[in-house]
């Protein structure tokens, strides 16, 4: 008996430990990444670093508004491309498909979170790059933001789908039971009742669509072009300032990791902080949201 | 019996520290430039296997970092893939640079280009911006996409100092590419675009161009002929002793000139 407990009770404080550790493992990394940064932030000041455009680290500028405007037009574009068809995709499969149909689409939806992102690149500068590049622009060399943005949109997909998916069918059978009861068509059920309904799940799927967004760095790199210049249309269309190149956060330090020292190291980790920040905003908000929506359906 | 053994075994140990005493013993630390680094490599890895009692560590870091290591003897020797500027000479006065072999830096076009030749003059203007289209420089109607390696990489600062001068900056708007492997791949997929490329990456998916008359082959790089050609340089702190030496010896030899050959890169002996 007594050994039992003890038992119970070892297997508990190896659990907690196994638990703790994925908290240990995020403060460290970003005790590391912020100690690593401070040089730069001492030497220019989170004004100079945030609030410059100009990234030449040979001459001693290390702004990165640039990538930082980059990051989040990118990351609005795809959302832009991708959430309407996500979601679409989420309403067939919860309400529509019959079940063979669900058997083969949602597979396939899932299959796509499995493609590793150097594949998407290259797809993108292949094939998405040159179809891009027939955008009759003076200036528009098929790499930029609409391309990444297309590429983006397809590789956030799966996580808006499949938790949308959920969030629809967490909605309570009474709600679809009693919609239908009132004579709506069932086109109206899904519209009106259970959208809003599983609002706060979606809202959570498309945060963590964003989160996806923002780290993603491989395919980005391959297609976005990498220039560090704010976004400006090619001509007087405003509109072509989707054909402009840009650079990510992510981008910017994989591309320059590689032969950074000093302080342009530590700028490269300033970068990194930045977009820590950011992607915990993000996660920090998709939790609100999703137990918000649990608490909800319960 | 037993005698017999220990005889044997004394045997055995003597002609294994006579072998020893034959090879090199000792650690070399080799930093700096990531363009010589693969080629260091494989230089020290063929060392080491000729004399197991050497332990050689060879990274990263740039070509200044290389510099520096050397010039203030955190590493014995240092790798750099440019000229050793005037100002690094003056703070290590003791440095001493050794070529160990010379890569050509070629301007490469898409295989559709009509393009065959630009001075570097025109190499310059279309890298600052201030050509933007092929029909400038006798080419057909279409805008210049200029791309480009990132900030810090050899090749870049290579091309920085032998094309662009002190001034000139690589227009914003190009594309860069972390990679040689990254450019050639941009390069051969879009039709109007330039960039730069170490020798070693060249193959027939991008058209190489002839500056001012001159071709882009092994023949005019060593001539001096073809005017962008690099150095890869091994750095030392003083005139090379022992260990160093010998592994200098070593590279600059027939065996070692072969490795250089075999890694793309010019011979100089």
């Amino acid at each position: 008996m007594q050994n039992k407990l003890q038992v119970d009770k070892a297997v508990r404080t190896v659990l907690l430990i196994s638990a703790s550790l994925s908290i240990v493992i995020v403060v460290s990394i970003f005790i590391f990444i912020f100690r690593s940064s401070l040089p730069a932030f001492k030497e220019f000041g989170v004004q100079g670093l945030l609030g410059e455009l100009t990234w030449r680290p040979a001459n001693g500028s290390f702004g990165i508004l640039a990538m930082i405007v980059g990051s989040v037009m990118v990351t609005l574009m795809a959302l832009v491309i991708g959430v309407p068809l996500a979601i679409a995709t989420a309403i067939f499969l919860a309400e529509i498909a019959p079940r063979g149909v669900q058997a083969v689409v949602r597979p396939a939806v899932q299959l796509l979170a499995g493609i590793p992102s150097v594949v998407y690149g290259l797809f993108g500068m292949v094939v998405l790059v040159p179809l891009i590049r027939r955008i009759p622009v003076a200036g528009n060399s098929g790499y930029g933001l609409l391309s990444a943005a297309i590429v983006l949109a397809v590789m956030i997909l799966p996580t808006i789908t499949s938790i949308s998916e959920d969030a629809i069918r967490a909605v309570p059978r009474a709600y679809t039971e009693a919609s239908l009861a009132l004579g709506a068509t069932h086109l109206q059920t899904i519209f009106q009742v259970l959208l809003p309904a599983g609002k706060s799940g979606i809202v959570a799927a498309l945060i963590l669509g964003i989160g996806r967004a923002l780290g993603e760095t491989m395919a980005m790199i391959m297609v976005i072009g990498n220039s560090v210049i704010l976004p400006a249309p090619l001509n007087d269309n405003p509109l072509t300032v989707f054909l402009s190149q840009a650079r990510t956060l992510t981008g910017n330090i994989a591309v320059e990791i590689n032969y950074a020292s000093g302080l342009h190291a530590s700028a490269l980790f300033a970068t990194g902080v930045v977009l820590f920040m950011l992607i915990m905003i993000v996660n920090v908000s998709a939790h609100a949201f999703l137990n918000r929506s649990n608490a909800l359906a319960n | 019996m037993r005698k017999s053994i220990v005889v044997v075994f004394l045997l055995a140990g003597l002609l294994l520290s006579a072998c020893g005493a034959a090879g090199e013993t000792g650690t070399l630390s080799i930093t700096g430039s990531t363009t010589v680094q693969p080629l260091a490599e494989k230089l020290a890895e063929s060392f080491m296997s000729s004399n197991p009692d050497v332990q050689i560590d060879v990274q990263g870091g740039g070509s200044s970092v290389g510099v520096k290591a050397a010039g203030e003897g955190t590493s014995d020797i240092g790798m750099a893939s440019r000229e050793v500027k005037a100002e690094e000479l003056a703070q290590f006065k003791n440095m001493q640079v050794h070529v160990i072999a010379r890569d050509g830096i070629a301007i490469v076009v898409n295989p559709e280009n009509s393009v065959n030749d630009l001075s570097l003059d025109q190499i310059r203007d279309i890298f600052s911006g201030k050509i933007v289209n092929w029909s400038e420089v006798g080419g057909a109607d279409a805008a210049i996409t200029v791309v480009a390696r990132e900030e810090g990489s050899g090749t870049r600062d290579a091309f920085m100092e032998m094309v662009m001068g002190k001034d000139a900056l690589i227009l914003d708007n190009a594309i860069l590419q972390s990679s040689n492997g990254a450019v050639r791949t941009v390069v051969s997929t879009t039709p109007n675009a330039i960039a730069f490329l170490s020798f070693g990456y060249l193959d027939e998916s991008t058209k190489a161009l002839s500056i001012g008359g001159a071709a882009p082959t092994e023949e005019n790089a060593s001539s001096g002929v073809y005017p962008v050609v690099r150095p890869l340089n091994l750095l030392t702190d003083g005139a090379p002793e022992g260990l160093v030496k010998a592994f200098l010896d070593f590279v600059l030899s027939a065996d070692g000139q072969a490795m250089v050959r075999e890694e793309g890169y010019i011979p100089v002996k």
